[in-house]
């Protein structure tokens, strides 16, 4: 029995590390191929810079949309929302002329109040969450262009701009490289090797089969190599851009929500037995509520920084990005039933995604066969699961 | 007689886990084989060996069957040489008629055009064989449980079955479905049908087997005839000890009142106008285990899941007092609040979160318990689970190990963790060892007896008699949504149940409680 245990534990990190595997390879596969064919630098700064600004959105939806498909849910209008919580900030800022600072706390209110609407059928009238946010998604593209009136709105002032194209200066004064960000890069992989030390003792502590130190010391010095190898890029270029520290703080804010906090808990009972979390006492029809306010303020989020780096509102803004983000969510190891699937694995996946998005386009791949090699890695990476699971 | 059915040396090995050694089966011709054994000791495994869901070569040894070698790649071979299995859980289409559940993959059909008309025509006559007078273009989900297992069987007969293996068939039955699809087991019998039965119910088995073989952890036992089967030589075999009670002594020290419940009332939650639990009252005192007895569909565990945070039915009307207040129980956590637990009677579908493991199945109902404003504290988390554990004696490598992979004794267990570590003053315990063998039983009971000794009351409500006179100080007898009796210990007899049962029954009007007689 205790070998069975042990592989299960394997088998749980196989799919964490086997993701990493396939971010490392899928980076070095682009570094070649784009040195070799175009004699570029794929990982130079401004290109991992720009990997960062244009994939922001998908990691700020993924971590909502990781929770609402763990309910057991799905939601379907984020791209919709994206496009119409740009609108109503163009609108505001541009057409109105609000200051910023009223601008950005009024579209998340209006994103909250979209998944209010539609988490208010889903939870309390039980109306599936694919019908609902599927009506969602055509009210709210419909919204978009009556609110732009089919025009493009822009451009924005500068301080709204800064949400997605602003770096945070360089608090040393070196200047170059950005000793803010090497600074706050290191301390971030330090961290990252503290807090895995700190669970791999406290496993060793309960008797939890523990991950062999090989593999461990591996997988971290990856993972910091590759966080302070970016880091010093972006600190060559122009710094850290405000993009990745909303990232970075979501990312830490979520992982921190899902792994350690009750009503992080209670999602993931209620999307693997809602009837038992239930009749356990978990008020489950309001939790569901709230994945989807939670998922429409991201979406508002993501909304005004896709905006801000476009630098104006389109009625086409955030069109189709409800696959990425959903695809990304499943890559990072989700189930379509509910109750399973974690932070950072969708974050690895909202990177894959990214990565794949930004080194296509460098190599000049048509939209086409992009659309075909996303689908197949989406596919193989569920197949993988599936296959690891029945093995 | 000639040997229908061999089985030579079967093992089967999962990563890690060795689930059967070296297993020898061998049935004869037109007789009923029993295969008794705990949860866990192999048995699903052999049938699923024997039907092909394992295929010929992921498993070690010979089968031979009919006289010739089989080797089946999945269900269909098996099921072309007629052998069928049923499984515990029923495999019909709730929402399709009976003659297409019938038919189903294996349709009355020309170039894949239904004939109806022959179709209905088959469908009668094999609901016939199975004492069902059922038109075949009733809906399965219109029918009670006890009907959709003969339903089972007569799919099964549409196949040209010679060896019918049942698993498990009466566990989810009352006494005279039971019955019923147990004559009708030996009818086929007659017919020249040879049937494998996987039973816990050791009564049923002396009653219609002619042999019975006992597994263990994986590995043949015994096979005993008819002659040698007792339930003390069977149970001594199944946990390879004497067990010299079922039930653990006791002895009683009952308190005041500690929940007392008057005049509730419950309405079907869609049907309009339907009352389910008629001005129920009943009293739990402190270290008191007090019965509910009736049959299924009477209205008990509609009666438990109203008192606990209304989670079943509208309308709900009466009173509760918890030690003497008057309490809230209009919400589960203020149920749980006000000291009321509830333990449901289907562990996988309401108990469990079963891909979770088992320190946060534990700790569900109490997550305030380990935590500190809104963050868990893990190292305090699983020091309960650990102490659970061990209290409970669950067996498993740790406590990080999914529900999912544990049997059904030691789920019951962690699901009785859980409702315990919100410290209730009462619980109530709907089916607590229903589809447990018989090991894991005394060890429900005896955690039953601990909880009581705590001066904690418990409520049990169960369908098998024998477990309420062996546990209970007090039994109230429910039918039709009311309390037809209260019984003492000593006033308490199978006979008298069925009596107060009985007493003022109106003639049955739902399919279940039918009696025609089988054909």
């Amino acid at each position: 029995m205790a070998e069975k245990g042990m592989g299960a534990h394997l088998g749980g990190h196989l799919r964490e590390n086997g993701m990493l595997m396939a971010l490392v390879a899928i980076v070095t596969f682009f570094t070649i191929v784009v040195r070799v064919v175009l004699d570029v630098d794929f990982l130079s700064a401004q290109n991992i810079t720009n990997l960062f600004l244009q994939n922001s959105y998908v990691i700020i939806m993924a971590l909502g949309m990781l929770l609402v498909i763990v309910a057991g849910h799905i939601d379907l209008s984020v791209g919709s929302v994206v496009g119409f919580t740009g609108a109503v900030a163009a609108y505001l800022t541009v057409t109105l002329g609000w200051p910023v600072i009223a601008v950005v706390p009024s579209c998340l209110i209006v994103g909250f109040l979209i998944g209010a609407a539609q988490g208010y059928w889903i939870a309390y009238w039980r109306i599936p969450s694919f019908i609902v946010t599927l009506a969602g998604m055509l009210v709210f593209r419909g919204l978009t262009l009556w609110l732009l009136a089919g025009q493009n709105i822009g451009p924005f002032p500068k301080a709204f701009q800064s949400l997605s194209t602003g770096f945070i200066p360089d608090a040393f004064g070196v200047g170059k490289p950005n000793m803010t960000a090497i600074v706050l890069v290191v301390l971030c992989a330090l961290a990252i090797i503290w807090m895995g030390w700190r669970a791999r003792t406290r496993d060793g502590e309960f008797g939890i089969a523990q991950e062999p130190m090989l593999i461990f010391t591996i997988r971290n010095l990856i993972v910091s190599a590759a966080l302070i190898f970016v880091g010093y890029k972006l600190a060559t270029f122009r710094g850290l851009p405000n993009v990745v520290i909303i990232l970075t703080a979501l990312t830490l804010l979520y992982g921190f929500f899902t792994e350690s906090m009750t009503t992080g808990r209670r999602i993931y009972a209620l999307g693997g037995n809602e009837k038992a979390a239930r009749l356990s006492g978990i008020k489950t029809d309001r939790l569901v509520f709230l994945t989807f306010c939670n998922m429409g303020v991201l979406a508002a989020l993501a909304g005004m920084i896709v905006a801000a780096r476009l630098n104006s509102s389109t009625p086409k803004a955030g069109n189709g990005f409800e696959l990425d983000v959903i695809a990304a969510v499943f890559i990072g190891g989700a189930s379509m039933s509910g109750g399973v699937g974690k932070i950072l694995g969708v974050v690895v996946g909202a990177l894959i995604m990214g990565v794949m998005n930004n080194g296509m386009s460098i190599l000049g791949i048509g939209i086409d066969y992009q659309q075909v090699i996303k689908g197949l890695v989406l596919l193989a990476a569920v197949i993988f699961d599936v296959y690891n699971k029945s093995k | 007689m000639t040997t229908l059915l061999e089985m030579r040396g079967i093992s089967k090995v999962f990563p890690g886990v060795r689930a059967l050694d070296h297993v020898n089966l061998s049935v004869e011709d037109g007789e009923i084989h029993a295969i008794c054994g705990e949860n866990g000791a192999g048995k699903s495994t052999l049938m699923k060996v024997l039907s092909g869901v394992y295929p010929h070569g992921s498993y070690e040894g010979d089968i031979l069957y009919d006289g010739a070698p089989l080797t089946c790649r999945n269900i269909r071979d098996s099921e072309d040489k007629g052998i069928i299995i049923i499984h515990q859980e029923l495999a019909l289409v709730p929402l399709l008629s009976i003659a297409e559940n019938l038919f189903l993959g294996n349709e009355v059909a020309k170039r894949g055009v239904i004939n109806w008309p022959q179709a209905y025509q088959k469908t009668e006559s094999l609901l016939r064989k199975v004492g069902l007078s059922e038109a075949p273009t009733t809906k399965v989900e219109k029918l009670g449980v006890g009907k959709q297992q003969l339903i089972e069987i007569a799919k099964a007969l549409a196949k040209d079955v010679r060896l019918l293996i049942l698993d498990e068939p009466t566990a989810a039955l009352q006494e005279n479905d039971s019955q019923k699809l147990l004559d009708l087991l030996l009818e086929l019998k007659a017919q020249g049908i040879t049937s494998i039965l996987i039973s816990h119910k050791l009564n049923e088995i002396s009653r219609v087997a002619d042999r019975i073989t006992i597994l263990r952890d994986g590995a043949t036992v015994s096979t005993l005839t008819a002659a040698e089967i007792s339930e003390e030589r069977i149970i001594r075999d199944m946990v390879g000890r004497d067990m010299a009670h079922r039930y653990p002594d006791r002895v009683p020290q009952i308190g005041e009142v500690l929940l007392d419940v008057q005049g509730w009332n419950v309405w079907h939650p869609d049907q309009q106008g339907r009352q389910m639990i008629r001005d129920v009252s009943f009293t739990v005192r402190k270290g008191e285990i007090v019965g509910i007895a009736g049959l299924m569909g009477t209205g008990r565990t509609e009666l438990a899941m109203s008192l606990f945070g209304h989670s079943y039915g509208r309308n709900i009307s009466g009173q509760v007092k918890i030690g003497g207040k008057p309490a809230d129980t209009s919400t589960v956590a203020k149920a749980i609040a006000a000291g009321l637990s509830y333990v449901t009677e289907d562990r996988k579908a309401l108990g469990l979160v079963l891909e979770e493991p088992i320190v946060r199945n534990v700790t569900l109902a109490n997550l305030f318990g380990v935590s500190n404003r809104g963050v868990l504290n893990k190292r305090r988390e699983t020091q309960v689970a650990e102490r659970y554990r061990d209290a409970m004696a669950i067996r498993t490598p740790g406590v990080f190990q999914k529900v999912v992979n544990l049997s059904g004794g030691n789920q019951q267990k962690v699901v009785l963790s859980k409702w315990l570590f919100t410290d209730p003053q009462v619980l109530i315990l709907d089916e607590p060892t229903r589809g447990i063998d018989v090991g894991a039983k005394f060890e429900i009971y005896t955690i039953m007896n601990d909880l009581a000794a705590q001066g904690r009351g418990v409520v049990m409500i169960s369908s098998e008699m024998p477990e309420l006179l062996g546990m209970c100080d007090r039994i109230y007898v429910m039918n039709e949504g009311r309390m037809m009796g209260e019984l003492t210990r000593a006033e308490a007899s199978q006979e008298r149940i069925m009596s107060l049962i009985l007493k003022n029954e109106r003639p049955a009007s739902n399919g279940a409680n039918s009696t025609e007689k089988v054909a």
